[in-house]
């Protein structure tokens, strides 16, 4: 029944002189993922399947098997890369089976998912791996029928020669095509002729995900595989002072209970035996290091802003001078707290570590690093080591950090047997690597004529590193300018969270400038393209944003949002140049019943070439109700170094009652893509904050908005 | 060990299961029927919704012994070929991102259109209130749910 074993693998020498990488695709892929393979879409069941590239391979039947190497969490990469890959080979997209490639850094570089890198990166390596083929295949058929190669055109899975009226699909072509030397140098298409690219195209995986189809990590299964569930110290700074593991041995099911480093893990035949057995665990712990809560944070915080040891980040002109000559100067604090990433899938993997060999499989957004981590921990080369990526429910940059990977393995080794590591969601929300929490001070000096003469920034985070960005706008635009950050290095574990940084500095920017404009008496949307046209005309120091970018986003959000013509509604901007692409959003708020409601926002957002309209529309809408939702209600609080949240039950998320209206438009410029999955996240906090100005005269300074006045009483 | 045996999908499974286990780990660790999901287990994200009766009820929540006689229906056996009106909207409508609280969408959303074939819009949003989705693909979910109750007769 498994497909991989009556499929012919040919693999001929010329492969290895292919320039995008040795080797070919091979059957490396899961018997996990082939079962999750699109059902009734031509996975090779007779004939033979010639590797053209990593990406690529074509079957005797027709069929096309191209191979995503970076995971999926809801990106929608392993449709978009199938569809970059099977436009330019002019493919039949309902013959196109794409699977996910396990790690292989011989054949894929940046095998990862973060930082909305993946198509920026990939785009010409996997058109060149499409055209390439196309290419080749056009060669075979053009020998074959004895007419030039250029007298012939490819379309739709089949090389057609119009004078003579011959016609072959690339499963008849494939044999000869793949005798040939691969040519280098491959032209690509014109835009003009992309078939695929710039349509919505569905997610390859509906049919499977719709019918509940195993794919995610905590759907594998392998016989004789054990469950382990682990206790971490409840609190950060604690360590174990004492366990007593006799009841957690004495539940049924329970096989081992094994303590590595401040953790116990109780294994069993079955989750809930697991889960069972550590409820039973009797652990004692003592403070390590300071056991923080959240009024520690406030007054560490408080502190740091008015530290003398700051790290400058970016300075320009004479600050100084610029507030000392100042006839104006508006100076604000801005607070976000920590928030935990809940990808509804919580942390997993398994780990079967034999002496020869370690397999890993799992949802991971850097398969690659993990492997290193295991690797060093278990004094290995990481050659011995095979890593297949699952589906991932969902990431938003948890599943960057590989804790929970090297989790799985040290248990592996210690108890010897293969074993699937379960989070449970307290442990998932508990776990750490969080957002940071963070407070910014902006300041900004104004002359007589209400000129931005000086603008100051200030940023202090929990294990932020560097929470500013400061080459970022308005860097460029003001001639006096110093950016600062500071860090306070805290217990609590922090980590990249969807749109890192940028998630919350964007708001408090874009809220903070809607109140500079206001001083300036100026419309909001005018100001910025004031700046934008100083730094274009007079820049202070290094321009890091494409202005004419930023330009356009600004004046296309204005126009389809019908800046300030809608009587009733009070309407809030906030543009934000990250991660490559260029979004700029309008919130519309009416008062109903004396209350702010988010009526609607209006995105219009720059990525470049929109690879599938479809899953663009899907990152930008949620990306939307993700920002803003978390602006509104996003908190996790800490008591004596633990989270006070564990739970969706006391966890609040953006939920399906009371999601505003979103409009999404894209600017279509032909520019090669950049990435989406993060850019439409960082300016809705602000667009809402400054609609619910408008709306109510009060201002946003922290999040989550509900606890401030006047969403505070909706509660 | 005490064995059930539980009415799933139209069939009778038997289980060796321990009386206090939920549902959810039943139908995934013992009968191997994934599709049910794991999201929080105190029954505040939906992933884990499947059908008790008829209704929507969180497996996270029910303990095995609970059950009796009751009919399960998990997404498995919503239909037999994948082509329930919500999964044809489902996919019509391109709703899944990671696609993890799908199922569980689902399994609501067909409870629900069994009660009430022809909904308002805000009647939707109530009933699927319950189930999380971290993408957010909730706009699509809703036209999804109203694109099967629209095709329903």
């Amino acid at each position: 029944m498994i497909m991989e074993h009556t499929i012919h693998q040919e693999r001929r020498d010329f492969l290895r002189k292919v320039s995008l990488s040795a080797g070919g695709l091979l059957l490396g892929f899961t018997l996990f993922e082939d079962l999750a393979a699109q059902p009734g879409k031509g996975h090779v069941i007779d004939g033979v399947r010639h590797d053209f590239n990593s990406y690529l391979s074509i079957g005797t039947d027709g069929s096309i098997t191209i191979a995503s190497p970076n995971p999926e969490l809801g990106q929608n990469i392993k449709t978009s890369f199938a569809m970059i890959v099977a436009d330019e080979l002019d493919a039949d997209w309902s013959r196109v089976t794409v699977v996910q490639a396990p790690l292989d850094t011989s054949k894929f570089d940046r095998q990862l998912t973060g930082g909305s890198g993946a198509v920026p990166h990939s785009w010409k390596r996997l058109r060149t791996a499409g055209a390439t083929a196309r290419q080749m295949l056009i060669a075979a058929a053009a020998s074959t029928w004895n007419v030039p190669a250029a007298a012939c055109t490819a379309e739709n899975g089949y090389v057609i020669h119009k004078e003579t009226g011959k016609k072959s699909g690339y499963g008849e072509l494939v044999a000869i095509a793949a005798k040939l030397n691969v040519p280098t140098d491959v032209p690509l298409k014109h835009h003009k002729d992309f078939k695929l690219i710039g349509q919505p195209i569905r997610n390859v995986e509906n049919k499977n995900i719709v019918v509940g189809k195993p794919m995610f990590g905590l759907d594998f299964y392998r016989e004789g595989m054990v469950y382990a569930v682990v206790q971490r110290p409840p609190a950060f700074g604690s360590k174990i002072k004492s366990v007593d593991d006799k009841a957690a041995k004495a539940v049924q099911g329970v096989s081992d209970v094994v303590r590595f480093g401040n953790n116990v893990a109780v294994v069993g035949n079955s989750t809930w035996a697991a889960m069972k057995g550590r409820k039973a665990l009797q652990i004692n712990y003592e403070a390590e290091k300071a056991l923080e809560s959240s009024s520690d944070h406030a007054d560490i915080f408080s502190k740091l802003m008015d530290s003398p040891n700051a790290r400058m980040q970016r300075k320009e002109g004479d600050v100084d001078a610029a507030f000392k000559a100042a006839a104006k100067v508006i100076k604000r604090e801005y607070e976000c707290p920590f928030v935990p990433h809940n990808p509804i899938e919580p942390m997993n993997f398994f780990a079967d570590v034999r002496p020869d060999k370690v397999e890993l499989v799992g949802p991971t957004q850097t398969p690659g690093s993990g492997r290193k981590a295991v690797a060093d921990l278990l004094k290995i080369p990481e050659n011995k080591i095979t890593v297949d990526i699952t589906r991932l429910g969902g990431g938003f940059g948890r599943r960057l950090k590989y804790d929970y990977v090297v989790e799985a393995a040290e248990i592996s080794s210690i108890i010897k047997k293969p074993v699937k590591v379960v989070w449970s969601r307290e442990d998932d929300m508990g776990g750490g690597s969080y957002r940071p929490a963070v407070r910014y001070r902006f300041e900004a000096a104004l002359d007589a004529n209400n000129n931005l003469i000086g603008y100051k920034l200030r940023g202090v985070g929990m294990n932020a590193g560097n929470p500013t960005r400061e080459n970022n706008f308005p860097s460029g635009s003001v001639d006096n300018l110093l950016i600062e950050s500071l860090d306070h290095s805290s217990p609590i574990t922090t980590g990249a969270w969807r749109a890192p940084i940028t998630n919350f500095l964007a708001y408090a920017e874009q809220a903070f400038l809607d109140e500079v404009a206001e001083a300036m008496g100026k419309d909001p949307v005018q100001m910025r393209l004031d700046l934008l046209q100083k730094a274009r005309t007079n820049p202070a120091g290094p321009v890091r944003y494409d202005i004419d970018r930023m330009e356009t986003v600004i004046k296309t959000v204005a126009e389809k949002s019908q800046w300030g013509k809608k009587p009733g509604v009070s309407q809030g901007i906030s543009v934000y140049f990250s991660h490559a692409s260029y979004v700029g959003q309008v919130c519309d708020v009416v008062m109903q019943d004396g209350k702010p409601l988010i009526k609607k926002i209006t995105s219009v957002a720059d990525c470049g070439v929109v690879v599938n309209t479809s899953g663009a529309q899907q990152q930008v809408m949620g990306g939307i109700l993700d920002g803003m939702g978390h602006a509104m209600y996003g908190k996790l609080s800490f008591n004596a170094g633990e989270p006070e949240q564990k739970n969706f039950n006391v966890y609040r998320h953006i939920r399906m009652k009371g999601i505003p209206e979103v409009e999404t438009h894209f600017v279509d410029n032909g520019k090669d893509p950049t990435g989406l999955g993060e850019p439409a996240l960082p300016p809705a906090g602000g667009a809402v904050a400054n609609a619910i100005y408008k709306a109510t005269g009060k201002r946003m300074y922290k999040q989550p908005f509900i606890e401030q006045e006047p969403l505070k009483t909706e509660e | 060990m005490p064995v059930y045996s539980l009415n799933i999908n139209g069939k009778i499974q038997k289980v060796d299961a321990d009386s206090d286990t939920p549902l959810l780990w039943v139908l995934r660790d013992n009968l191997r029927l994934l599709g049910t999901k794991f999201g929080c287990g105190v029954g505040s994200c939906g992933a884990c919704t499947i059908h008790l009766n008829g209704n929507a009820t969180r497996a996270c929540l029910m303990t095995v012994s609970s059950i009796g006689t009751g009919k399960i229906t998990t997404i498995e056996g919503l239909s037999e070929k994948g082509d329930h009106p919500l999964q044809l909207a489902w996919d019509e409508v391109d709703v899944p991102q990671c696609g993890y609280c799908q199922a569980g969408q689902i399994m609501t959303a067909a409870a629900f259109l069994k009660k009430n074939p022809k909904p308002t819009l805000e009647q939707v949003e109530t009933a699927m209130n319950g189930n999380l989705c971290r993408c957010a693909a909730y706009h699509r979910i809703r036209e999804a749910v109203l694109a099967a109750s629209q095709k329903t007769k």
